[in-house]
């Protein structure tokens, strides 16, 4: 930690305004750009023209738009997001109450593939041109083109239904006993860490592979340093930099598939209620789960970008 | 006077192409991918899967397959038999024949995304990069989008707009649109300051010349790649949507429609998901495939980081 970093923190953060700023543009002119009454595509087509209205007025539809969006963005900012238009649940509350599957799902994928991951590459960096080495590089091509789904379907098919080793679908709170909370969990987890272990064993073997070419790696086995204090200590740390990245930005890709994902397992989380509230045309709750994922996303570019400092002290803003 | 500038200019001219066909013949980028990049025997493995898979979906009609619509309730949810090669689903229609036209589908959104994305990210791309002025407000606003995930962004679209295979193709470009943009923009940002771009501003070539002649070009070879990357990423994006029922309307056979219409029979025919799931990532595998030999060939330094 260097003294400037209070200061770039403060900067990054200044910096993420505008985006979150466009962010809520797009999402607020989503439903009004689009040709068509937003009260009709909402209403679906045996509203009558009662219900258009009591909508329109529910939304602010019948206000003109640049009074709509001060007033809508006003709400947002104050933490309201409005209300469901079939269930009349504050969708900040469904968002709370659909929180924990989802925490649960991406905390073990994110946690189970840096652990695969980085050793997966490391080691293939190390082995390099050996049929292991290209054994992973084949293993991170495949990962990034199955379907999540097709991936899922086929853990299903054979440990829950071949071998009856762990349940279909479903989930349980922590609460209801940690056995029942795991098992759950593992093979959405197996199925959607594949391409997330894909990608990160991908960036550690180049980036590892790159370090070791450097001069202070050469010093560090001239000075009798054992293989494995030079790979960890000096080569996994200086490749840090590109991992995290990837870690990073893996995360964002982890929410599309979190909503497929959620769907295949029949997870009651955040990704199951989106594609719920899409087939209901819930209008409020899709808005408000874009623009918390949008909001999730920032936050993780901003952690990366100052775990960047952390890690690489040469990289000064 | 004139005369004279003009030979001069001309000479120049002459000066900058042969700079160009040098750099061209220096590295002749896509005749060196081609070269290089199909003697490995991954590439022309994919190279083949993809041909096969594209001659299939086009001639569909003639390769023993009925109609993919066509419902009967007689036969539903039969196993592989010799009057059904991969079976039938729910309403009876022969899977065989759906997952071959099905494959017409994805591959039409697969390319149809590309297009869309490459032609408008160019379009800005270029306007960003050439002309500064309005440069930081077209990237805010990439970014903007590129924080909203694809996904939704997407699946919001698609239901705001109602499905069909047009708006499922926009829906899935703009999401990939500012990666496009910030490629092209960051390849003009490139060039810009090389040498012979501005012995070419110096002699007052017209903008539109500038940038045809001498910017534009270097973004193709990296375009093509993201192009590869595009496709597969469209199609995975298309099976996705359609198989959780956000995506192209239900009587279309995609490959995501039949595997979407298989979820509730899962246990009972597993297959109704796995062939076409299985061709699905067959094709998206060639297609990375083909993309990373492209930009190891293509760009070097590219393929390094990565």
């Amino acid at each position: 930690m260097n003294a400037a970093m209070p200061r770039y923190i403060a900067a990054r953060l200044l910096a993420t305004i505008p985006v979150m700023g466009i962010v809520a543009v797009v999402v607020f002119s989503l439903l009004r750009i689009t040709p068509g009454d937003p009260a009709a595509i909402i209403a679906g087509d045996s509203a009558t023209s009662e219900q258009l209205e009591q909508i329109r007025q529910s939304l602010g539809l019948d206000q003109p738009l640049y009074i709509q969006f001060p007033v809508w963005l006003g709400q947002v900012l104050s933490g309201d997001l409005g209300t469901s238009l079939i269930s009349g649940v504050s969708v900040s509350s469904m968002i709370s109450t659909r929180f924990g599957p989802t925490l649960a799902l991406s905390t073990s994928i994110i946690l189970f593939s840096i652990v695969v991951a980085i050793p997966l590459g490391v080691i293939a960096a190390w082995k390099q041109g050996t049929l292991l080495d290209r054994s992973v590089s084949a293993f991170s091509v495949l990962g990034f083109s199955m379907p999540v789904f097709v991936t899922a379907y086929i853990l299903v098919l054979i440990f829950s239904i071949m071998l009856g080793w762990l349940p279909v679908q479903g989930y349980r709170a922590p609460a209801d006993g940690l056995w029942a909370f795991l098992s759950r969990l593992i093979l959405p987890t197996l199925a959607l860490s594949t391409a997330y272990i894909a990608l990160i064993a991908r960036i550690t073997r180049t980036s590892v592979l790159e370090v070791m070419g450097e001069d202070y790696i050469r010093t560090a086995r001239a000075k009798g340093l054992r293989e494995r204090a030079v790979l960890t200590r000096h080569g996994l740390r200086n490749a840090a930099v590109p991992i995290i990245t990837v870690i990073g930005l893996g995360i964002t890709n982890l929410i599309s598939g979190v909503v497929v994902t959620e769907s295949v397992f029949n997870l009651p989380g955040l990704g199951r209620l989106v594609v719920e509230a899409v087939l209901a045309r819930d209008y409020p709750v899709i808005q408000g789960l874009i623009l918390l994922f949008s909001f999730i996303y920032i936050l993780i570019n901003l952690v990366v970008d100052v775990l960047y400092t952390l890690f690489d002290p040469r990289i000064r803003y | 006077m004139a005369h004279h500038r003009d030979s001069q200019m001309s000479m120049a001219d002459a000066d900058i192409e042969a700079a160009d066909g040098l750099l061209a013949a220096e590295s002749s980028p896509l005749r060196t991918a081609i070269r290089q990049g199909l003697s490995s025997g991954p590439v022309m493995l994919s190279v083949g899967v993809l041909a096969v898979i594209t001659l299939a979906a086009l001639l569909a009609p003639l390769l023993w397959t009925s109609d993919p619509i066509a419902i009967d309730p007689a036969t539903r949810l039969r196993p592989i038999s010799p009057e059904h090669w991969l079976g039938t689903d729910a309403f009876g229609r022969d899977v065989y024949s759906r997952v071959m036209y099905g494959a017409r589908i994805s591959l039409l959104v697969g390319l149809g995304v590309t297009v869309t994305a490459v032609v408008f990210g160019m379009i800005i791309g270029i306007v960003a990069g050439y002309f500064r002025s309005v440069d930081s407000v077209i990237m805010r606003f990439m970014d903007g989008i590129m924080a909203i995930p694809g996904i939704l962004l997407a699946i919001a679209l698609v239901t705001l707009s109602g499905a069909s295979l047009l708006t499922v193709v926009v829906a899935i470009s703009v999401p990939e649109i500012p990666r496009v943009v910030r490629l092209v923009r960051s390849v003009i940002l490139g060039v810009r300051s090389e040498p012979y771009v501005e012995a070419a501003i110096a002699l007052g070539t017209p903008a539109p010349a500038l940038l045809m002649r001498h910017m534009v070009p270097n973004t193709v070879p990296p375009l093509i790649v993201q192009g590869t990357f595009i496709f597969a990423s469209a199609m995975l994006a298309e099976a996705a949507m359609s198989f959780l029922g956000v995506g192209l309307p239900p009587e279309i056979p995609s490959w995501g429609n039949v595997m979407a219409e298989g979820r509730a029979y899962f246990q009972l025919l597993p297959g109704l998901i796995l062939y076409p799931g299985v061709l699905l990532a067959l094709t998206v595998l060639a297609i990375n495939i083909l993309g990373d030999a492209l930009r190891d060939a293509l760009d070097p330094r590219m393929a390094k980081r990565l």
